[in-house]
């Protein structure tokens, strides 16, 4: 029988299997920020233990740090404490570190990948959920709590059991000006969040293939909103084309070599899946979430759903429970509800090319008078260099938007980015759990085209109207 | 670790689908640096009616009368009996962290999300599926009846009701023991390190851009 390409990544870096079923898998690569972190460096204090391989660490700070101006260090005192922690243990440990000042700064999740750090075929652990990003390069990733950062630090390896095969394939084509975002969130919105729990997605199918590695990377970004640690896509020439000359990637002859055994990343063909689901690519249209969980997404041609056509009571109770926290009447159409905020930036959607896609709805308009606050927070000073050579922080900019320094920013509002009590958001990230941007605040999940349509409109709207 | 063997305790209903980790433990509290003091804030928005932060004087709270374990008769509870999908969202291992803080040695649920899953066994605190018409069955038993407790036995996988019926739940074998025996699991894996070493060395000599550096 064929093997998948989640049971040829696992297989390779088995070090030890054990007879309960556990296996102890060897892991290549470590991203490490400040939140998940501090806890495990005491942990190997505390134990006398040192790091077994700081070679496979790269660490930067992200979540807390600050968006405006960083001359003067951070200001929130307990952030402040946070990130340098991270740079005393970094020091203390040789671990190679991105600071604050340092261009190659910005989302864990965003900086790896553009260095080609995250390579295929390898394992990649970080202590935050969506590690599943890097998958998108055939890489097994995932997320992991701080007691787990601290095991693989002091040991390379984790004790895992293997999840089971589930493939989610996207074929056909998607209408035009349909996204990887929309993609994904159809595809939570048809599995539910629970759907992948206990699995390892593969997306694959011509959507999928058709997808840049930006794209992909959305999408697996959002596996564990399914409910999957790990979401695969398999190697193919754009993944190769994507990591030729980055940093940490292979060059001379062991580019030849890599490349070679890439190739072999792809489930084979008579490889058996224990779950199947097919999407019909055609049919997706842009989404925008109306509650409080990603599987709560609806087309933005679309109305509020009503909770009196939901038979099931548990799933009644907890529609009429995100209406009530969103501040939404059942049936309402998506495209008359009106925004406050408008965040483009998160793991999900801040790479270059989601800030192109989000400058062309909104160049040569201006952010509509009844918003009080549209940012675009790039996800790298990589990512912000390249917008600023190619002009896009201008055109955001001119249009009414602020122009910000990377980091997670309002993804989760651990630093000041935060929305107000009440507050509703068009926001490109991955989580609208309620209060995720901000006490009380209310999140919708969309592209970063549907955002910036809802930025220079004031309410949700098919950005391809606007053309 | 601190052994988990068998435990009574007073349950306490949380009858919601999908709690996601950022409402167990809201973001403003995972700037800490410590792994502990956590417990204070555990369901912070819900709890309260005022918005917590570190360093807050727990004496100044003003507890929502709403969320159902700020009812008195849920006081002191040490078993969290919850709906689907429970832990849902983040990695943040502070969500068992502030669970256990509070007082929690064991969630029910239908289904659990697979990191909290993990991360609670690293914490003492026990996670148990059983199947969502039990729950149901527990969630009703428990509103029905005051001062409503159950035992969680580890050894033999068993959740014993005050009716006396037990109900089996399944565990992994490696994990089950590490609980029971309150062994460290890195310096379990450290018992491989020899392995470990042998199987880098191969590793790597395969493909050594594994190991590669960049510059600056
Ligand atoms: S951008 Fe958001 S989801 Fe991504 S790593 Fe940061 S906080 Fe997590």
């Amino acid at each position: 029988m064929g093997k998948t390409l989640y049971d040829k990544v696992w297989d390779a870096h088995i070090v030890k299997q054990g007879e309960d079923g556990s296996s102890l898998l060897y892991i290549d690569r470590h991203i490490m920020h400040e939140v998940t972190s501090p806890q495990a460096f005491e942990g190997l204090k505390l134990a006398g233990r040192k790091v077994w391989r700081v070679s496979s660490i790269i660490a930067t700070p992200d979540h807390n740090v600050p968006t405006t101006d960083r001359s003067s260090g951070i200001a929130d005192e307990i952030s402040a404490l946070q990130v340098s922690t991270l740079l005393d243990n970094c020091e203390t440990h040789g671990v190679p570190l991105f600071r604050l000042e340092d261009k190659r700064q910005g989302i864990v999740h965003v900086i790896g990948p553009e260095q080609g750090a995250v390579l295929p075929g390898m394992t990649a652990v970080c202590g935050d959920s969506h590690t599943s990003t890097l998958g998108a390069f055939g890489a097994l990733a995932f997320g992991i709590g701080t007691s787990d950062v601290e095991h693989v630090m002091a040991t390379q390896c984790m004790l895992m059991t293997k999840a089971r095969n589930m493939l989610v394939r996207v074929d056909g084509s998607v209408p035009a000006g349909v996204t990887a975002k929309d993609i994904i969130l159809h595809i939570i919105g048809v599995i539910g969040t629970a759907g992948g729990t206990g699995h390892t997605i593969e997306f694959s199918g011509s959507a999928i293939r058709n997808l840049s590695m930006e794209g992909r990377m959305t999408v697996c970004n959002m596996a564990i909103e399914a409910g999957a640690r790990a979401g695969m896509i398999a190697v193919d020439e754009t993944t190769i084309e994507y990591l030729k000359g980055r940093p940490y990637a292979p060059d001379g002859a062991d580019w030849e070599i890599a490349v070679e055994a890439w190739k072999t990343l792809h489930s084979d063909a008579d490889a058996v899946f224990d779950r199947v689901v097919d999407i019909d690519a055609a049919q997706i249209e842009p989404q925008v979430s109306w509650g409080t969980s990603p599987e709560m997404v609806v087309p933005v041609s679309g109305r509020v759903p009503d909770p009196a056509d939901e038979a099931d009571p548990a799933r009644r109770a907890a529609i009429e429970r995100a209406l009530t926290y969103m501040g939404l009447d059942a049936r309402t159409p998506i495209e008359q509800i009106a925004i406050d905020k408008v965040f483009i930036g998160s793991c999900t959607n801040s790479r270059i090319e989601d800030l192109r896609a989000a400058a062309r709805v909104v160049d040569g308009r201006r952010v509509a008078a009844t918003v009080k606050l549209a940012m675009v927070v790039p996800g790298s000073g990589l990512v912000k260099e390249q917008a600023e050579r190619e002009g896009l922080d201008r055109i955001f900019k001119t249009a009414g938007f602020e122009w910000r320094e990377p980091g997670c920013s309002m993804c989760l509002g651990m630093n000041n980015d935060r929305l107000a009590e009440g507050e509703r958001c068009a926001s490109t990230s991955n989580r609208n759990f309620e209060g995720r941007q901000g006490a009380g605040g209310r999140t919708h999940l969309v592209s970063p085209e549907t955002a910036a349509a809802a930025a220079v409109t004031g309410h949700f709207i098919d950005a391809r109207t606007l053309a | 670790m601190e052994k988990f063997t068998v435990m009574t305790g007073l349950v306490a209903p949380l009858a919601r689908d999908n709690v996601d980790t950022d409402a167990i433990i809201p973001k403003q509290f995972l700037k800490s640096i410590h792994r502990t003091g956590f417990g204070q804030f555990c369901f912070d928005e819900w709890r309260f009616m005022d918005r917590g932060y570190l360093g807050i004087d727990p004496a100044s709270r003003k507890p929502n009368p709403a969320f159902e374990l700020n009812q008195a008769r849920y006081h002191g509870a040490s078993i969290l009996l919850a709906g689907k999908n429970f832990g849902c969202g983040s990695s943040r291992e502070h969500a068992p962290w502030a669970l256990e803080q509070y007082g929690f040695r064991a969630v029910i649920a239908p289904s659990f999300a697979d990191i909290f899953f993990n991360n609670c066994f690293k914490n003492g605190l026990l996670p148990i599926v059983l199947p969502a018409d039990v729950v149901e069955r527990l969630f009703a038993e428990v509103a029905a009846q005051g001062g409503y407790c159950l035992t969680v036995d580890l050894e033999k996988q068993q959740v014993l009701t005050p009716s006396g019926e037990a109900l089996s739940f399944a565990v992994d074998p490696l994990r089950r023991h590490r609980l029971l025996e309150g062994l460290d699991d890195i310096g379990e894996t450290l018992l491989e390190a020899d392995a470990i070493a042998a199987f880098e060395k191969a590793h790597l000599a395969k493909s050594p851009w594994l190991n590669k550096q960049a510059a600056g």
